[in-house]
């Protein structure tokens, strides 16, 4: 195992790297396909380099544990406001997921379809490339348009087009309140047209979730507002009467609660202690349902208003089979180690994407040491 | 400002190339006649000009892919156009060049409420698409002082920003997909009505790449529901230092303004000049705006307005009604119109980190007396955009260059305080040789290296971005 402490470090072991390289953070996320090589552990990289709350601006090398990311923006009472998952439930592994593994797997969570994804809030990236060169893109400013964006390009690209050695990212205040709006027993398209009004209205939802068997087995859908104290009041008054339609409406403001719901829905805690393979589903919210029952899945949860779709479904199912063809991408997120060699873990591109994806890899990675085949 | 020496060849052959393109567009959509080509001889930074080859104004995707395919065969470069807006050179053309303009694509192909996004084609200017779907009372969030006549084309060649992006961000957070031409002539879709890529995010590069990889033809936009309300208040202090304090505090508070803008002292006097919208005759302008129902708004300007009393400020004004709040945002909204009244200017639109205003704005002004320009300064101050507004005199001889130094010496001063040459209006050309301030050469070459990938003969936009040393090698064997 390669474990450099600084970049200059890291820039020297993928420089020198004679064969495959296999880019691990806290270990948190053994998502794509198998890479067999050597270790090169990326933890040694660690602490938060600036912390500007009046700018809302963090800069963290790529290794610094997600958790003291989160301690320090608690303390000036603000958030990373797209809430990244945290996968060791649902994935069954130990460790503390890292900053820079984040950034590199563009994780998110409920937030996402209010306030962006975590390639939203990036802005800026240092990395090594598979030349073993230093890089760097964007910075630590909010609005940056010189030159191209290889920041967003290096967010969800998995360590296969560089190292991440520093992201800088944007962060948010805190809410002083949040509030869930429940509705019980909705049909999946009942829940995704009732999320859809939620989603359409001006108040601002931050989370919409659909667990097709709740805590009590019973469909459960979840609409999420935060803000000061006042304005969730008001706002989840005015999603009562907008939603009353929909079936029974009744609204959660206990905050260990809320938070405790949508931590849930963030990690998908119904798979938690289920077998089988998960997979996760990017699509057009109003073609959820459709395509979800053809899946014939064991479990099912919708978050970002129905936009995602996580399912639980028998090991070894070849469940691309069963989607055939469909406007989005699946993604296996969970599965033996055997499976996810077997199956393209991700959505496999259209020809000419395919081969702007790979030309693109071969310039920034020529000798293809870089988690090679990880996404296909 | 250099430009690359025209192919002598694609110049020797513009009767064939104007008929290859004739054979694949409809007879008005071809100009080549010299009168003509003038009107596309520059964009909005007009101090450079150029008449191009031809141009042509196809109508559809397929359109635009035969025209791709045509130059690049005939290895022309491709200047693509959207409105013509960019303050940055970007469709800037060379004497070899033939424009693509999208301003005949302008459709609107779906709008879905329940999904919340619109496709339009990207002729399609800012303001009207969300004059598409503003009956339903939503919006498209990205707002550049522009709107009114750029195009989404643009919007996505430079990423555009706009007042509100403290709160929206920009376009980049704002785009679902594209459907884009690559210089081949081959159409490829890229993300769709569903977030985040599955596989790299080619979406996110492109946005940003001054259609130097490709030609967006049409987009998927997110759109939001408008809120219930929106409600500005203005204040005036006597320096911009406290102004930049009252700023950050703000932010520290937990208060997300959808807006945060600034004015200093010689902006407040030419737009009153101009506009007469009552403002005070202060240092340092501040208009901030919150959204929400009534009772929020006042909840929130209540913490806004605890803040800005405790800096002592000379002037606070809230708006009482539709007509107040109007007059709050009458002067910031012709600023550019009054500052163009007053002078020729240059618009710079370097980004610093928020807590570095007033040590900028402090050496603007020290730099303004050396180079004996004056400078007003009106910008984004919740996310640190300036746009300094340099006044010259276009007429007097040697006045553009002096401006564009000072220029320049601004611009370096943002990256030196951490931040960046350009955060809304793209690099284009009028930036294109400060690169190397901002980037190493390794870095530069990384990017290059993707445009490699999508144009590997270089003849989109070929003289834009890099620095023209930089990308000399890569152009001259395109040639």
């Amino acid at each position: 195992m390669i474990a450099p402490r600084t970049e200059a470090e890291l820039a020297e072991a993928v420089a020198a790297a004679a064969g495959p390289l296999r880019i691990a953070g806290g270990g948190t996320r053994p998502v794509g396909k198998p890479v067999a090589g050597e270790a090169l552990q990326v933890t040694g990289l660690n602490g938060i380099t600036l912390y500007e709350p009046g700018a809302l601006t963090l800069v963290a090398r790529a290794g610094t544990p997600v958790v003291e990311v989160e301690a320090a923006l608690a303390a000036e009472g603000q958030r990373l406001a797209f809430e990244p998952m945290d996968h060791r439930g649902l994935l069954g592994t130990s460790g503390a997921p890292t900053i820079g593994a984040v950034v590199a797997a563009n994780v998110s969570g409920p937030r996402r379809v209010q306030v962006g994804a975590c390639r939203d809030f990036l802005l800026g990236v240092r990395f090594v490339d598979g030349r073993g060169t230093v890089l760097k893109n964007g910075g630590r400013v909010m609005k940056n348009v010189t030159g191209y964006d290889l920041a967003r390009l290096m967010a969800g690209s998995r360590g296969t087009l560089g190292v991440l050695s520093e992201v800088s990212l944007k962060v948010l205040p805190d809410v002083a309140a949040s509030a869930s709006v429940l509705i019980g027993g909705l049909s999946h398209e009942g829940a995704v047209r009732a999320m859809t009004a939620a989603l359409g209205s001006p108040f601002e939802v931050t989370g919409a979730a659909h667990d097709a068997a709740g805590p009590d087995g019973a469909p459960m859908t979840m609409i999420r507002i935060e803000g000061f104290e006042a304005q969730v009041a008001y706002r989840a008054e005015k999603l009562r009467g907008l939603l009353g339609g929909f079936g029974e409406v009744w609204v959660e403001r206990d905050p260990a609660l809320v938070a405790a719901g949508w931590a849930g829905v963030r990690d998908v805690a119904p798979f938690h202690d289920r077998g089988g393979d998960v997979w996760r589903l990017s699509v057009k919210p109003s073609e959820a349902p459709g395509i979800a029952a053809r899946c014939g899945a064991e479990g099912l949860l919708y978050d970002w208003g129905g936009g995602l779709v996580w399912l639980l479904v028998a090991e070894g199912c070849d469940l691309r089979a069963r989607l055939g063809d469909f406007a989005g991408h699946a993604t296996l997120v969970r599965a033996s180690e055997a499976a996810r060699a077997a199956q393209q873990v991700f959505q496999p591109e259209p020809g000419p994407l395919a081969a702007i994806s790979s030309g693109l890899r071969e310039k920034f990675d020529p000798r293809g040491i870089l988690n090679p085949g990880l996404m296909g | 400002m250099e430009m690359p020496v025209p192919n002598g060849d694609v110049i020797a052959s513009k009767a064939r190339i104007v008929a290859r393109l004739r054979g694949v567009l409809a007879a008005d959509a071809v100009i080549e006649d010299a009168t003509e080509t003038r009107a596309y001889e520059c964009d909005a930074l007009t101090a450079y000009r150029c008449p191009p080859l031809a141009v042509v104004l196809p109508g559809s995707t397929a359109e635009v892919a035969a025209v791709l395919r045509i130059c690049h065969q005939e290895a022309v470069p491709v200047v693509p156009r959207g409105a013509g807006t960019s303050l940055a050179g970007g469709a800037l053309p060379t004497a070899d060049a033939v424009v693509l303009g999208v301003a005949r694509m302008n459709a609107v192909l779906e709008t879905d409420y329940d999904n919340r996004f619109i496709r339009v084609e990207t002729g399609r200017t800012n303001l009207s698409v969300t004059g598409a779907v503003e009956e339903h009372d939503f919006f498209f969030a990205p707002d550049p002082s522009s709107q009114l006549a750029c195009a989404i084309a643009g919007n996505i060649a430079m990423n555009s920003g706009g007042a509100h992006c403290l709160k929206y961000g920009v376009t980049t957070n704002n785009l679902l997909g594209v459907t884009m031409v690559t210089m081949a002539g081959e159409v490829v879709e890229i993300g769709g009505a569903h977030l985040d890529a599955g596989g790299l995010d080619l979406l996110g590069l492109i946005c940003g790449s001054e259609g130097q990889l490709g030609v967006v033809t049409e987009a998927t936009l997110r759109i939001l529901r408008k809120p219930e309300g929106a409600r500005p208040v203005l204040m005036g202090y006597d320096s911009a230092e406290v102004a930049g304090q009252v700023v950050s505090d703000i932010i520290r508070a937990g208060v997300l303004p959808v807006a945060i803008e600034f004015m200093d002292r010689p902006c407040i006097r030419a737009t009153e000049a101009f506009a007469r919208a009552g403002y005070p005759d202060c240092e340092a302008l501040l208009i901030v705006e919150v959204e929400g129902s009534p009772a929020e708004i006042d909840e929130q300007l209540g913490v806004i307005l605890q803040i800005a009393r405790r800096h002592d400020p000379v002037e606070l004004r809230q708006a009482a009604d539709e007509d107040e709040a109007a007059r709050i945002w009458l002067g910031r909204k012709s600023a550019f119109g009054a500052m163009g009244n007053i002078n020729d200017y240059m618009c710079l639109d370097g980004t610093i980190p928020v807590d570095k205003l007033p040590y900028v704005l402090k050496r603007i002004g020290e730099m303004s007396r050396e180079f004996g320009l004056d400078v007003a300064n009106v910008f984004h101050a919740g996310d640190g955009n300036m746009h300094p507004l340099i006044l010259f005199d276009a007429n007097k001889e040697g006045d553009l260059e002096i401006c564009e130094a000072f220029g320049a010496e601004i611009l370096k001063l943002c990256v030196e305080v951490g931040g960046c040459l350009t955060g809304e209006h793209g690099v284009g050309v009028e930036k294109r040789d400060l690169m190397g301030d901002q980037y190493a050469p390794e870095d530069l070459e990384a990017q290059m290296r993707v445009k490699d990938v999508f144009d590997p003969a270089w003849l989109l936009n070929p003289a834009k971005v890099f620095p023209l040393a930089a990308s000399r090698q890569r152009r001259a064997v395109a040639a």
